[in-house]
């Protein structure tokens, strides 16, 4: 489909076919405000897909100028929908349709009504469409790995047409190339959640926080697996707290030196809040991390109780999170005394 | 981010996501490195909000665009609005209110929506005849796109949908139970494990959908339905080392998040969960109590009604009778002028410092980052998420801020926006009294 020739370039008013039809001028009313300065051409097609639109035609020639309307504005989302209008109506080819708007999404990749297009395609096409698009989005993904509309094409593509399979693998592929890359995250948090491969998340856990504990350790202020790992203990925080794995992480990073000692804190914040009975070396590790001017307050200092081992984190943070110094000291005042 | 990570496994090499990340840091560090060493009497020239070259470089979209606007001809009623707003009070702040329905795009909604916007603005001031008739016209819209809305067309339901529809109808005052069904389950499911609103459900995370979910849900009364403290978590962790917002956890920051996840410190501010006097009423259905809390929407009041001394009862706290209707029974008339002194939960002067100093253009207009060129959508967004900082501390609508909650001279003071619509908080009563006589 080589639609780029010079025949495409005739506007309507000189092709003989379009003789019979009057084309259908904008109209803004009397005072129109911010007017578009429409080429031309663009007035004049737009002028007769107006036409055919309000005619209801469709005919071959009206799903032509929706595609030359397309090529002017991809934007125009009433264009797209009669264009499936006419495609319904003239039982056209889907696959070959989904040809068509890969190649206009070639240089519009962030266009929602390409998109919606082709969701509606693929849900027509059905389950043999699921391979086609997963490909299509991989494509999409290799070039801008946190495409929005890419992802969620996918999803929608997983869960409407399946192709489960190799998604936790390709998942994988991703993190390796950019373990920052939050979307590659929340597509395996998706998939583990809602795989019909998979058990489940809490089957799935054990292993997953293995995964996370290990992507942390490499890059501690990586902010996507700290939030993933909270993720895995959505609506179970009892396990979250009583997970050693977890603690033991948090210690870990805490008693490193020169590293990011941000999320640790937050965590083992959170933890706090819904119950964590903190180790000795727990607390000696934030301890160590406090300025030392808090230490002449031996309420703070000997963090005894678990308030003011929360209290004391929240200080630490103020300082070593400075750009959130009002969340932190919101949370402190949230501290159950 | 250099020296960081532990000696095990150690990552060698940067990844794509570390070297956008540093590129944009150094181009934003070199800005503040460089406005730090200059004398004081320059840094306050650099700090000012260049209001008149802003003014210009929006005066000349408003009388045409150029050719290359026709990516937005099919949201065209959304322009003339954008910019009405803008003119109609003759304050950069109201400028392309909710720029983000140029991209939004979803059939007639977002067109509607601006279209309710610009009805607003013209039905203050223009002949009665066309006022009556635009109204009703929009009253029909409105019923119509929610019917549409509901009709759930082939997937292009989102979260964004979900606010349009639930915003323009609570300002054309037609939002009731029937409207609300299902929204708030719908965009409960859209918030993800690490605390922020997705588009749908399942996908990402993202301050657009964050504030559209969140203000949707202020509107129907659900709020509290949501895990508000992963939320709000979530939105403190979006403002970078550049002092500006990023959309995604680590994306790049950008001008426009300015208002998209200032604005969700706006709004959880005055919810009553985190010690604001609220909206209304968290679980219960709306009360039609005349509000004899808030300042200047009643016409009626006596303006010598000074009530922010007294301590109304939560129940009643942001709550006006409407024209009742039956079909508004639980439509929910948002009052922010009474909110809490709660300081803001991010740093509004670090978001300020991102906005003037690296969006701004000294030439008019503001943009995403340094390096990106201005629009109007950020123009608009960076001046909403400017607007947030400065009224971030304020007592109420009405008192003007303190000077130290303002960045640079107290000029760049700009109006306070209703941060549920991002209007112009004047322009909104005045709609509201309008529609709500209908």
């Amino acid at each position: 489909m080589n639609w780029e020739e010079d025949e495409e370039k005739l506007l309507p008013s000189q092709r003989p076919e379009w003789s019979d039809v009057s084309p259908l001028p904008q109209d803004d009313g009397p005072n129109p405000v911010v007017p578009i300065a429409y080429k031309p051409e663009f007035a004049e097609t737009m002028d007769y897909f107006r036409a055919v639109y309000r005619a209801d035609e469709r005919s071959p020639r009206a799903l032509q100028l929706t595609h030359q309307a397309i090529l002017l504005n991809p934007g125009n989302y009433t264009v797209w929908h009669f264009r499936r209008l006419i495609l319904e109506t003239l039982s056209k080819d889907l696959q070959q349709e989904l040809d068509y708007v890969s190649k206009i999404a070639e240089k519009n990749s962030k266009n929602y009504q390409i998109w919606h297009h082709r969701r509606w395609l693929a849900e027509k096409l059905g389950p043999d469409a699921a391979g086609r698009e997963l490909k299509f989005t991989e494509k999409i993904l290799s070039g801008d790995a946190k495409n929005y509309h890419a992802w969620s094409h996918r999803q929608w593509v997983l869960q409407s047409l399946g192709g489960w399979d190799d998604e936790l693998e390709y998942c994988h592929q991703l993190l390796e190339e950019d373990i920052f890359n939050n979307s590659a995250w929340n597509q395996r948090y998706f998939i583990i959640t809602k795989s019909p491969l998979l058990g489940g998340l809490q089957a799935m856990r054990e292993s997953e926080v293995k995964y996370t504990v290990a992507a942390i350790l490499a890059n501690p202020e990586n902010e996507s697996p700290w939030r993933y790992l909270r993720g895995l203990y959505k609506d179970d925080p009892k396990s979250w707290i009583h997970d050693p794995q977890v603690s033991t992480l948090c210690l870990k990073v805490l008693t490193s030196s020169g590293t990011n000692h941000v999320f640790a804190l937050s965590t083992v914040l959170d933890l706090l809040s819904h119950g964590l009975q903190p180790s000795r070396e727990l607390r000696e590790a934030v301890d160590t991390l406090n300025p030392a001017s808090s230490r002449l307050d031996s309420q703070e200092n000997s963090s005894s109780t678990k308030d003011s081992l929360g209290n004391t984190i929240c200080s630490v943070l103020e300082h070593a999170d400075a750009m959130r110094v009002n969340y932190w000291r919101w949370r402190k005042s949230q501290l159950i005394v | 981010m250099e020296g960081e990570g532990t000696a095990t496994g150690r990552q060698r090499r940067a990844t794509a996501s570390q070297l956008d990340q540093w590129t944009v840091q150094d181009q934003v560090f070199k800005i503040y490195g460089a406005f730090a060493s200059i004398p004081r009497s320059a840094q306050s020239v650099i700090l000012e909000l260049q209001r008149d070259k802003h003014v210009e470089y929006l005066t000349r979209g408003l009388q045409q665009l150029g050719p290359s606007f026709v990516v937005l001809d099919a949201k065209c009623v959304l322009l003339p609005s954008s910019f009405d707003l803008g003119f109609a009070t003759g304050s950069c702040t109201q400028l392309l209110y909710l720029g983000n329905q140029l991209t939004m795009n979803w059939r007639i909604m977002p067109s509607t929506f601006l279209a309710v916007v610009r009805i607003q603005m013209v039905a203050m001031g223009v002949d009665q005849g066309r006022q009556v008739a635009e109204t009703f016209a929009l009253y029909w819209i409105g019923r119509r796109m929610v019917a549409v809305l509901w009709m759930h067309d082939a997937g292009e339901i989102d979260v964004r949908a979900c606010y349009t529809a639930i915003s323009v109808a609570s300002i054309l005052n037609i939002l009731d139970d029937e409207l609300a069904k299902g929204v708030g389950n719908y965009i409960l499911s859209c918030q993800t494990y690490e605390g922020g609103i997705a588009g749908e459900p399942g996908s990402e995370a993202h301050g657009g959908y964050t504030f559209c979910g969140l203000a949707a849900m202020v509107l129907i009364n659900q709020a509290n339905s949501l895990d508000l403290a992963s939320l709000i978590d979530w939105v403190a962790f979006r403002q970078g080392v550049e002092c500006g917002f990023q959309g995604r956890t680590n994306k790049l920051v950008d001008g426009c998040y300015s208002f998209w996840q200032g604005g969700v410190f706006a709004l959880l501010q005055r919810l009553p969960a985190f010690g604001g006097e609220g909206f209304g009423t968290s679980d219960v259905e709306v009360e039609w109590v005349s509000d004899s809390t808030s300042e200047g929407d009643d016409e009626d009041r006596d303006s010598s009604d000074d009530n922010e001394a007294l301590h109304p009862e939560p129940d009643q706290e942001g709550h006006q009778s409407s024209s009742h209707s039956p079909e508004s029974s639980t439509a929910v008339h948002i009052h922010h002028s009474r909110h809490n002194q709660l300081e803001p939960l991010f740093h509004t002067m670090a978001l300020q410092q991102y906005i003037v100093l690296c969006s701004q253009e000294q030439e008019g207009g503001f943009r995403d980052k340094p390096g990106k060129a201005r629009d109007y959508y950020h123009t608009c967004y960076c001046l909403s998420g400017l607007s947030v900082c400065q009224y971030s501390r304020s007592k109420n609508e009405n008192s003007p801020p303190l000077p130290t909650s303002v960045l640079g001279p107290y000029s760049n003071l700009l109006e306070p926006i209703h941060p549920l619509y991002n209007v112009v908080s004047r322009q909104y009563h005045d709609a509201r009294e309008f529609f709500s006589k209908y």
